[in-house]
């Protein structure tokens, strides 16, 4: 595209509506968490007259909030460092290996991705009460039994993701590695892995994500004790009131850390998201 | 695990082959089962939480699943089509609730996908060329990507509270209503609904578009700028054509997401939602915990599955494209 002045202003209009379209909630969920209940109940305003931190602080009273936190890190942690180990083998295998059987699988773990979650509900359910029945394995209502669903939501495409950056790396370095007396599985460890590490870290952050903003499973699979954060913040919400700010507050400091991660990760995401769009 | 594949290869067969060349070939029985022994896990945890579910499920549409089977589901006697007769009844109120419901979420489905492509086409169109602070823009974009959704909706469902929210205060300094509206009960709902879905959404699009024009070859837009191609013949005659296979994927996942959207509807009005809002899964949700009427939820999700698979095979058809990994 040329940068003629039509362009610009074309870009100075779109800059500024989507500027605006994506910052005033982040505004208004910064700024409502600064400001004491009493204004946060009354007409909305733009800036806060009564600046406090308060909210951040009450906010792990309210609701066990800290205990959410909790949950929800062990859960998704765990998801993620399962969801990423299991994802990088299968995507070693359908990237480096032909094999009968390899188109199938992809396709089908792969569309298994398109199905909506609540169809996997109730069935999920029913199998993990069954299991307990049997082996007396609680799955309900456990950080266990969330962990295992999680770990498969993000599976297929974190084998999808990865398959694309193992193919980007030349077989030639691996052959190479096989020559010098590894095994696959030594040069998957020792070549291809550590030049698809951006690729690695991208699947990760993706699988956390996942994990972390989790909602239907959480709020049929929890119980009060392994509540994780994508239901617990509801319960700022009681019959006498609604403490916006520290919903807001809680909002923010369950974000940060996810945010940061996954922008820091963007550029690789990016790639691998080009890389199967494309392909 | 090499002693035993080698007991499995006879040895003796082709010693000289052995000698020669090193590498994959140098052991094939381990590697005719590595890429399966690779595979197992993921196979494994996939058949655990999507394959057999899903089996399940079928089969539970097919029973009598109601509150009374709950604790010993495989006793509950058959129902045969009984479930589908009654979802696909439209002149009884499950079927009519499950036809309008399905009405809602098509309109929500095709508005968000269509806005959230033409803010992501417009967003990535505008940050092609390189400027100062690019860099900084397609980050900040990003940020509802990259928040936990229930984070976002939360914020939403404040912004459009009636007495204390963003939205009625700027609808009501810009005397564009007198701030008394309702947002989240009503027929607002689904401009509600279809507004936080895009929200969310138009930065995936941004990111998956801005990706697939930065592998356009710079020349084309100068030969075409040469023969006196503006930009937006440009953007018909060479960004479009180049961001067909982009787009064949991005308009079909952002339609199998948008249409089995669930934490939008349930983080933005609870579980009491407004008849303008109620998206299929929502739908479904509520038809099998709220009524514990399971196998009728079964036999609704069979069906929304069928509905997603036809849609999918039938754009797949028409798009010419299997599969994405052939």
């Amino acid at each position: 595209m040329r940068e003629t002045q039509g362009f610009k202003i074309y870009r100075g209009v779109v800059l500024t509506v989507l500027g605006l379209f994506v910052l005033v909630p982040l505004y208004v969920m910064v700024t409502s968490s600064l400001k004491p209940l009493k204004d946060v109940q009354g007409a909305f305003s733009w800036w806060p007259s009564n600046l406090t931190l308060a909210p951040f602080v009450d906010m792990w009273k309210t609701v066990p909030l800290a205990r959410y936190f909790v949950n929800s890190t062990i859960v998704s942690v765990s998801a993620t460092v399962f969801s990423v180990a299991i994802a990088i083998l299968a995507a070693f295998a359908v990237s480096r290996f032909r094999f009968r059987g390899r188109t199938a699988f992809t396709t089908t773990v792969l569309s298994t991705q398109m199905f909506p979650g609540v169809l996997f509900l109730l069935p999920l359910f029913l199998i993990f009460v069954n299991i307990n029945n049997s082996f007396g394995l609680q799955l309900v209502g456990t950080r266990l039994g969330l962990i295992i669903t999680y770990l498969t939501f993000s599976l297929p495409f974190s084998i999808w993701m990865l398959a694309g950056y193992f193919d980007s790396i030349p077989r030639e370095l691996d052959e190479a590695a096989l020559v010098d007396g590894c095994g696959p599985m030594g040069a998957l460890w020792r070549v291809v892995l550590p030049a698809a590490r951006p690729g690695v870290i991208a699947v990760a952050i993706y699988s956390f994500m996942t994990a972390w903003g989790e909602v239907l499973f959480a709020s049929v699979m929890t119980t009060e004790a392994n509540r994780t954060l994508s239901v617990g913040l509801r319960q700022y919400s009681t019959q006498t009131n609604i403490y916006w700010n520290q919903i807001m507050a809680a909002a923010l400091v369950v974000s940060v850390p996810v945010v940061i991660g996954f922008l820091l990760a963007q550029r690789h995401f990016v790639a691998g998201v080009t890389a199967g769009a494309v392909k | 695990m090499s002693v035993a594949t080698q007991e499995a290869t006879p040895a003796a067969a082709k010693p000289a082959k052995k000698k020669t060349k090193r590498g994959p070939e140098h052991r094939p029985g381990l590697n005719r089962w590595l890429p399966y022994l690779l595979l197992a896990p993921a196979v494994l945890a996939e058949l655990l939480i999507h394959i057999i579910p899903m089996v399940v499920g079928i089969w539970m549409s097919f029973i009598k699943l109601t509150k009374f089977f709950i604790a010993n589901w495989s006793a509950a006697p058959s129902a045969g089509f009984n479930n589908y007769k009654v979802a696909l009844d439209f002149n009884n109120a499950v079927g009519e609730g499950l036809l309008k419901s399905f009405g809602v979420t098509v309109a929500f489905s095709l508005i968000t996908v269509a806005l959230s492509w033409v803010l992501g086409m417009a967003a990535a169109v505008a940050l092609q060329p390189p400027f100062r602070g690019r860099g900084i823009v397609r980050t900040f974009f990003l940020v509802p990507y990259a928040l936990p959704a229930y984070a976002g909706i939360l914020t939403w469902n404040f912004m459009l509270q009636r007495d204390t929210g963003a939205v009625n205060h700027v609808l009501n300094q810009l005397h564009l209503s007198d701030g008394r509206t309702f947002w989240l009960i009503g027929g607002n709902a689904l401009v509600s609904l279809i507004t936080v879905a895009t929200w969310k959404l138009w930065t995936f699009a941004f990111l998956t578009l801005m990706a697939g024009l930065q592998s356009i070859p710079g020349d084309l837009y100068e030969a075409a700028s040469v023969d006196g191609a503006g930009n937006i013949r440009q953007w018909r005659n060479i960004t479009l054509p180049s961001l067909r296979p982009v787009n064949l994927v991005l308009v079909l996942v952002l339609f199998l997401w948008t249409f089995s959207d669930f934490n939008t509807p349930y983080v933005l009005f609870g579980t009491a939602q407004p008849p303008a809002g109620d998206l299929i899964t929502f739908h479904i949700y509520n038809a099998s915990f709220l009524t514990w009427n399971f196998g009728t939820g079964a036999a609704m999700s069979v069906l929304l599955l069928i509905f997603l698979m036809i849609v999918t095979g039938a754009y797949l058809f028409v798009t010419g494209r299997r599969s994405r990994r052939a």
